[in-house]
């Protein structure tokens, strides 16, 4: 019975974290930084999941259900930061919030 | 049906690739979100393939139809126009993007050469099924269950507080 080999899992997660943090690092608006950790937590989550798959144990599924758990709360309170921020500066360019008095 | 897994797999990883590629270099947020939804959909098939479909299921519903309608509702109240996206291509042009690119390549080079010479043994695809992580997340992992449960409480209470209009602020919205 011929499988998928576990490095292809682990690149693959590797490639996505990647991309994700390439996207973070190169955008300047706060959304798309939002969106590049987003892609960098389900990088991270393959990664997981490849891993525990390999073993037959859900121990990665489970590790991947908290990476859900994160980032979930992650994104409710920053788009919540991200409004409150274009209310006060109305534009979304990460270099104006460079000054923390409101 | 092991070899319909494993073609599946590879299309769905080179899906996923593409699609969250171009997601972080669109310059309209709609569309990189319309995107990023394409690369969770390929990353639902990848976990299929994986033999997680408990996962499959969550990463469609949760991500791609909770998360990322989060993210619609927050670009459709912020309602950005031509002049977001002329900045934001603004923002693109140039050599801003060489450098983390750059980076971002030189480390993921040296993973996957980490990766390849430690040759891990084995291969993935062994099913593990819905009753199997049902059993461990409430057995040796309750105590996480628990913890998960404590941020959620803690990011809805911080959403709800940063997401109120300031009393006293003038131009404040709503």
């Amino acid at each position: 019975m011929t499988e998928i080999p576990l490095a292809y899992g682990l690149i693959l997660g590797g490639i996505l974290f990647a991309l994700g943090l390439a996207g973070l690092l190169m955008r300047r608006n706060l959304l798309f930084i939002l969106i590049s950790i987003e892609i960098m937590l389900n990088g991270a989550g393959v990664a997981f999941v490849a891993a525990g798959s390999r073993w037959g144990q859900p121990d990665g599924q489970i590790m991947f259900l908290f990476i859900l758990a994160a980032a979930a709360a992650e994104v409710s309170v920053g788009l919540a930061l991200l409004l409150r921020f274009y209310r006060q500066h109305h534009t979304l360019d990460a270099n104006r919030a460079s000054e923390m008095r409101s | 049906m092991t070899m319909f897994l494993q073609s599946a797999f590879y299309v769905a990883a080179v899906i996923a690739i593409i699609s969250t590629a171009m997601a972080i270099t669109r310059t309209v947020a709609v569309h990189a979100l319309l995107y990023l939804i394409v690369s969770l959909l390929a990353i639902g098939v990848v976990f299929y393939a994986m033999g997680a479909p408990l996962l499959a299921a969550l990463e469609v519903i949760i991500y791609a139809g909770a998360i990322v309608v989060l993210f619609l509702f927050v670009v459709m109240m912020l309602n950005l126009g031509g002049e977001a996206r002329q900045s934001e291509r603004q923002w693109l042009s140039g050599k801003s993007w060489a450098g983390p690119i750059i980076l971002s390549a030189i480390l993921l080079a040296e993973v996957i050469y980490l990766i390849v010479r430690a040759q891990p043994a084995g291969g993935i695809g062994a099913m593990v099924g819905p009753r199997e992580v049902g059993l461990a997340l409430y057995g040796p992992y309750l105590i996480g269950v628990e913890l998960a449960s404590m941020l959620l409480l803690g990011a809805v209470v911080g959403a709800s507080h940063l997401g109120r209009s300031a009393p006293g602020r003038t131009g404040a919205g709503t």
